[in-house]
């Protein structure tokens, strides 16, 4: 069994617990210590620049040209607070409670709480940074409601809240930078994880532009990396993101917890051909005021509009009546997947339901609807080419969140000392289903309000000086030519097939045989199909160009190669759990209605995996104990 | 579909680049550009030619990276978009497209369609910030900030850092993008404190970069994906001649 190391204690005095005993370093030496950020979206951004303001030497790598661009950018519609500004019933617990629900019971309870409890601080932290947040007449903040809850905690920036908090983070690391305390590379992607003595003591770094492969040594290694979504190939995610970071400090001993449970966003536009790249996501808050719908006969081929009302079935507001079409993510997927099986899918390809906001512009007007959300309807239609205001939209769900990540401790130490992961590069709070604006909070409260606390701990502790400086150099030594040895390998199998036509078919499998619904039957087929996948990747892989130059297909080999390692975990994981929750759907676990059948007994607990040299897979476990809310079948009836 | 691309090929910063033509069949209409050079690349790699390099990361218009010249329309020849969002439908079949980087001498290319735009970052770096450290901020309502204030706020906000701005300009003048963070912190009250500072650091080091003056042709705000608006500009010099 894990130990999370949870501090002892009532659920609401635990991080105050915390933060009174954690270890302290004084200003003066605090220069003294250096720590490796990787990743600039909002958790390594909030991170460097909050470790940079206390005083210590901070290194920050990014893929990207600019510390702007991560995918953090691309969130839409919001991030939650426990503020009650709309006195409906909010509070911390509230939040918390809707929070452990939400991931089916799959999540630690004094993680959550810890989330709920920053996220009000989160607030006037942006607000102060100029981040703005929509605003009532009266000129205080106003909030709307989002999948999974009864209240309306929800702050946004129009349809780019996500856009808006990271010019916050990205501002205030730039200014870190400015004064020198920071030191910033961008396009410069991370190789390996250097591991000397059980701990993390750097990173090997490619510069992408000059192919330089190069040692950078620190006293923590913090891995902000996002999510591995695109995994699926086809997802909400940017072309970019990747599960290299991860997996690459995953091979050096880090363990990889839950990695099967990614979550389909529901309202994603629909695949419309074989030549595309990604599926745009559209806000889940359109949720607000769309009603989602299929034509009650299947294959009806009627356009949408000229479907009467008596011909339509609005499955959500049927089967869920108490949060009809803001029913959780995961529930909503899977009731969409299920009338698309089912026959009764809408759009040329028949892989869609109708998203419709006719009543609400007939109820509130077309201005109102506009305002509301007027740049995703202008998103909507140059994409797609239709028009929203006068037809409906059409949705499908597509792969978007990695509930699962390395597995961090209270703390958001890894097993190996010294490397911290946040955001949704780590596993911790989202259980088997995150909470739609839960992604942006936790991605802030990890970087602003817990690191510094918890690293300076681990640094004031750590007893780095009596490191053996020559086997700590030999170890980046050995690294460094690994990594140069990995890069010449995928450049000169020269087979026929290029790193994005392995990359879609992985997706393929993945979306076919572990995606929304899964089976024993399937998972292990899959397992087979990736297993001569991997073969044929280091049989018939592509690389065009060289090492020493910018070359986007080498970067794309290498995260391809790790993705193919990555998927038989997600598959493993997958297979093992016989129970569904949350985003994890075994077929062979359902309720009589056709919902998730969680089995408490036998899974009550994360599952954790380590990887062997020989890629064998260790299960772990850090047993999950619920002393505070009542563990129950999961209900939005 | 089928289209003639004519795109503009550069081994790297210090060689000298130039057009090179690909005849391109099968195309279907709703790829996106981004989707047609995937397609291309593919090809290229099967023959054994050097893919096309160019960036793109969120193909969803929000994360700035991409953005090429398509037949002299910077980013795209649709209104108010990135080139991740424009379609084939915006051509005709048979038709003839060049495709090149965004030109300005502050934003020298590194290869093919490939751009080095750290001068933007370098131009938040001298002071496109509120100086607030993490923890110290007030309570959010304290601070009360007006719908339309806020509504404005994110108007000029709401740039992605692309830079089509620039390679519009006839001078190369980053105005645009400079003048869009000045106004956008200095109409909030939070950071009205530091605006004149902000605005003389931002504007200086945007001098430093190399950008060209502005003599206000508008061009910035027609290609804007975000319709970012020239009155940020003015109320960047207002804020640097009086702030």
């Amino acid at each position: 069994m894990l130990d999370a190391r949870i501090p002892e204690g009532p659920l609401e005095l635990k991080w105050t617990q915390f933060k009174a005993t954690c270890l302290l370093i004084n200003p003066a030496n605090r220069r003294k210590h250096k720590v490796i950020v990787v990743g600039t979206g909002l958790a390594g951004a909030s991170c460097a620049a909050s470790l940079s303001e206390l005083g210590f030497h901070v290194e920050v790598f990014t893929f990207h040209d600019s510390a702007r661009r991560a995918h953090s950018v691309a969130a839409q519609g919001g991030i939650n607070a426990a503020k009650n500004y709309k006195n409906d019933g909010d509070s911390i617990w509230r939040m918390f409670y809707d929070t452990v629900k939400g991931g089916d019971f799959r999540s630690r309870e004094a993680n959550i709480y810890r989330m709920a409890e920053c996220s009000m601080a989160l607030i006037d932290q942006a607000v102060a940074q100029g981040v703005p947040f929509a605003r009532e007449y009266s000129g205080y903040l106003s909030n709307r409601s989002f999948g999974g809850v009864q209240v309306s905690r929800t702050f946004y920036a129009r349809g780019q809240t996500g856009q808006q908090l990271l010019q916050g983070a990205y501002q205030s690391l730039m200014r870190q930078q400015k004064i020198g305390s920071v030191v910033l590379h961008t396009r410069h992607e991370m190789m390996d994880l250097v591991v000397y003595d059980n701990k993390a003591r750097g990173i090997i770094s490619r510069n992408l532009d000059t192919g330089e492969i190069k040692s950078h040594s620190a006293d923590a290694v913090v891995l902000a990396t996002g999510g591995y979504g695109k995994i699926y190939y086809l997802s909400t995610l940017a072309m970019n993101c990747n599960a290299s970071a991860i997996w690459r400090a995953h091979k050096k001993g880090a363990y990889f917890a839950a990695p099967s449970w990614t979550q389909f966003h529901p309202t994603s536009l629909p695949q419309m051909g074989d030549y595309q790249s990604k599926l745009t996501l559209m806000s889940e808050s359109l949720r607000n005021d769309g009603r989602i719908w299929v034509p009650k006969k299947a294959g009806d081929d009627r356009k949408p509009n000229d479907i009467p009302e008596n011909d339509r079935d609005y499955y959500l507001e049927r089967k869920y009546p108490s949060f009809g079409n803001l029913a959780p993510r995961d529930i909503s997927s899977r009731a969409a997947i299920e009338q698309i099986n089912a026959g009764h899918g809408a759009g040329p390809l028949k892989n869609a339901v109708y998203l419709d906001f006719k009543e609400s512009i007939d109820r509130e007007g077309k201005q109102v609807i506009e305002k509301r959300y007027g740049n995703l309807f202008n998103m909507y239609e140059k994409i797609t080419g239709i028009n929203a205001y006068q037809e409906p939209m059409l949705i499908s769900p597509a792969a978007h969140f990695s509930m699962g990540g390395l597995w961090v401790d209270y703390g958001l130490m890894s097993n190996l000392k010294g490397l911290f992961v946040l955001g949704e590069a780590n596993f911790a709070d989202h259980g088997a289903n995150r909470l739609g604006a839960n992604s942006l909070l936790q991605a802030c409260v990890d970087g602003y309000f817990i690191s510094h606390y918890t690293i300076m701990d681990y640094l004031a502790g750590n007893g780095l000086s009596k490191t053996d400086e020559k086997g700590l150099k030999e170890q980046f030594d050995k690294d460094t030519i690994r990594v140069k040895e990995r890069l010449q390998k995928l450049l000169s199998i020269q087979g026929d097939k290029t790193p994005e036509t392995f990359h879609k078919e992985l997706g393929r499998i993945l979306y076919s045989k572990c995606g929304l619904l899964r089976n024993a039957h399937a998972l292990q087929m899959a397992r087979e199909e990736l297993k001569n996948l991997q073969q044929e990747f280091h049989q018939r892989l592509l690389v065009a160009g060289e090492a020493h130059s910018i070359n986007f297909e080498l970067e794309k080999a290498a995260r391809v190669e790790d993705y193919l390692q990555l998927a038989p975990l997600i598959v493993e994981d997958a297979l093992q759990r016989e129970e569904s929750c949350g985003a994890h759907f075994r077929e062979e676990f359902q309720t009589k209605e056709g919902e998730a059948l969680r089995n408490d007994n036998d899974f009550g607990y994360v599952s954790v995996w380590e990887s062997t040299e020989k890629g064998e897979f260790i299960l772990h476990k850090e047993h999950l104990d619920f002393n505070y809310v009542t563990v129950s079948e999961r209900s939005y009836k | 579909m089928k289209l003639t691309l004519h795109i503009w090929r550069q081994k790297n910063a210090g060689s000298k680049g130039n057009f090179k033509t690909y005849p391109l069949e099968g195309l279907d209409p709703n790829m996106s550009v981004p989707e047609m050079l995937d397609h291309l690349n593919e090809i290229l790699i099967r023959k054994g030619e050097d893919p096309v390099a160019f960036e793109s990361d969120c193909r969803e218009g929000i994360c700035g990276q991409c953005g090429f010249v398509i037949n002299g329309h910077i980013q795209s020849p649709e209104k108010s978009a990135t080139t991740c969002q424009t379609h084939l439908r915006s051509f005709n079949n048979d038709d003839e497209l060049y495709i090149e980087p965004f030109r300005a001498k502050s934003f020298p290319v590194k290869k093919d369609l490939c751009i080095d735009r750290t001068a933007f970052d370098r131009i938040i770096g001298a002071g496109g910030y509120i100086g607030v450290n993490t923890g110290q901020a007030p309570e959010a309502n304290s601070i009360l900030i007006g719908h339309d204030t806020a509504e404005e706020a994110f108007d000029a906000a709401a740039c992605i850092g692309c830079g089509a701005c620039v390679a519009t300009c006839k001078n190369a003048s980053a105005a645009l993008f400079t003048g869009a963070k000045i106004a956008h912190l200095a109409m909030l009250p939070q950071g009205k404190l530091e605006a004149k500072a902000r605005a003389r650091a931002m504007v200086e080091q945007m001098d430093a970069e190399g950008f060209g003056a502005c003599t206000f042709t508008r061009a910035c705000e027609v290609v804007c994906p975000q319709s970012v608006s020239v009155a940020n500009i003015v109320k960047m010099n207002k804020e640097f001649l009086w702030g």
